[in-house]
């Protein structure tokens, strides 16, 4: 079939389109080889959990601990990642799109580390509570904070999905500064209104921390998990960043006069 | 030419809000119904006048979430006129600055939903059979305070999610999770107020710090919002 191409538009091959989502030979194997290393730290984590010395009050109840806190500790961390992806975004959004882009991609991943991460860390804190406490739940000052962040995090995600194409990643990035600059003032707030959940177990004065014995188990686990995330942002990234591309790839297609974006589909 | 300073352009935005709401008084009205309602439902659901203790604790919350939810039907019709007359485009050819037309908006937001607490607050304390154990005229510092942490951020919410799908459904499940803090300091100190068992100085704190932080925030980053696309 003829076309008539827009006068001034370069209409390259059709073959760009796929040629620009080739991965780099890097990524081909560091890929697979974070995968590998990431299963073997999690299969250890999981050995040193399971092997480490019964708690004295709580007996083997306190193992979720090795399960609980590295989640709750990272899910502190992606906020941050997608806080940073966002001034970033901000900041290159009229200088260099196609980085700008990529650090649309980076924060939608790091949203989305942060709600799985949280929503694990509530789930093993609830079950955690029931048995430790009686109660699954707590208005204390942690569990609420922690509540709040998570409420903050799924709020960023359906406000992506809601917004209209163009304006998704201007919004998102807007409102991931707002909440960044929320989550302090929450901290300090619920921490007036409510002070059930233990004082920090790392960092809490004299009577935290852990015995000797259990430093391993959480070292592991705080590591594996750590890999665990960097891994599925990794792999979300790329996924994003491969739609951005597959967008703009249809958009020019449309714009240089083709009637074929069904076949690129 | 006249130079215009920033306060001229927020009091031109200013007054055409006010001068609009005045010949139609559809913002106030509705939402002052809409509060009354609230107020009516919740004396349904906790009975007020068998527990007079018990109402004290629980009217300082009662109160914001009828604001809260009244203040929501107004915010979100807030920009649905200057979308139909195209003011957002125009706000774009022109050397004011956007966050005048914000400001503009939000004072009127402000105003709207005062009105609306002056006609209520009484309302509240004659259906609830309130008596006041603490420094009542404290209640004249917290309600500015708390309304004005709802409207700015209420106000930059409702155009932020201008141009979404759902736009009326987006407002609340943007505002409420961002206006936790606000609205946890609003009701202690208004209920520290009733009760008198604690001073809600700490509150009034609070909501100053955070309609300080996000005024800034609202104000730096809404003409970015406005020039989305």
């Amino acid at each position: 079939m003829l076309r008539t191409p827009i006068s001034g538009v370069d209409r390259r091959p059709r073959t760009i389109k796929y040629s620009v989502v080739k991965r780099s030979s890097t990524m081909q194997w560091f890929g697979p080889l974070w995968l590998v290393l990431t299963f073997v730290a999690l299969g250890i984590g999981l050995y040193e959990a399971a092997t480490a010395p019964r708690e004295a009050t709580m007996g083997d109840l306190y193992r979720v601990f090795f399960y609980h806190f590295p989640h709750t500790i990272l899910s502190f961390v992606w906020p941050y990642v997608n806080c940073f992806a966002s001034l970033a975004y901000l900041f290159l959004r009229d200088r260099n799109k196609q980085r700008a882009q990529a650090a649309d991609a980076l924060a939608v991943a790091s949203a989305e580390a942060t709600v799985l991460y949280a929503s694990i860390g509530l789930a093993t804190g609830m079950l955690w509570g029931r048995a430790a406490w009686g109660i699954w739940w707590a208005w204390d000052a942690r569990l609420t904070t922690y509540l709040l962040l998570w409420l903050l995090y799924v709020s960023y995600l359906i406000v992506r999905r809601f917004s209209a194409g163009g304006q998704t990643a201007l919004i998102a990035a807007v409102l991931a500064i707002f909440a960044a600059v929320d989550i302090p003032i929450c901290f300090e707030s619920i921490r007036w209104w409510r002070t059930q959940h233990p004082a920090p177990v790392f960092g809490g004065g004299e009577d935290a921390g852990i015995d000797k014995s259990m430093v391993p188990a959480v070292l592991w686990n705080v590591g594996a998990w750590l890999m665990w995330g960097l891994l599925i942002i990794g792999v979300r990234y790329v996924v994003e960043r491969r739609k951005q591309r597959f967008q703009d790839a249809t958009a020019m297609d449309f714009l240089n006069g083709g009637d074929d974006t069904a076949e690129a589909a | 030419m006249l130079e215009m300073t920033y306060a001229h352009y927020v009091w031109t935005h200013l007054r055409k809000d006010l001068q609009l709401e005045w010949r139609a008084r559809d913002s106030i009205n509705g939402m002052l119904f809409f509060a009354l309602l609230v107020v009516v439902v919740f004396a349904m659901a906790f009975d007020p006048g068998a527990y007079p203790a018990t109402t004290r604790q629980i009217s300082g919350g009662l109160l914001w979430v009828g604001l809260l939810f009244a203040a929501m039907t107004a915010l979100n019709q807030s920009w649905a006129r200057e979308q139909r007359n195209q003011v957002l485009e125009a706000q774009r050819l022109v050397p004011a600055p956007a966050s005048t037309l914000f400001l503009g908006k939000a004072l009127a937001n402000f105003l709207f939903v005062t009105a609306v607490e002056v006609i209520l607050a009484p309302v509240f304390v004659v259906f609830y059979n309130l008596h006041i154990l603490g420094n009542a005229w404290l209640l004249l510092l917290i309600l500015p305070l708390g309304t004005w942490a709802l409207v700015i951020n209420g106000t930059f919410f409702a155009a932020l999610g201008l141009r979404s799908r759902n736009r009326e459904l987006l407002l609340p499940l943007v505002l409420f999770p961002i206006a936790m803090p606000a609205l946890l300091a609003m009701t202690q100190a208004t209920t520290h107020v009733l009760t008198n068992e604690f001073p809600p100085n700490l509150w009034i704190k609070v909501l100053i710090a955070y309609d300080v932080v996000f005024t800034t925030a609202c104000i730096l980053f809404f003409e970015t919002i406005l020039h989305a696309e």
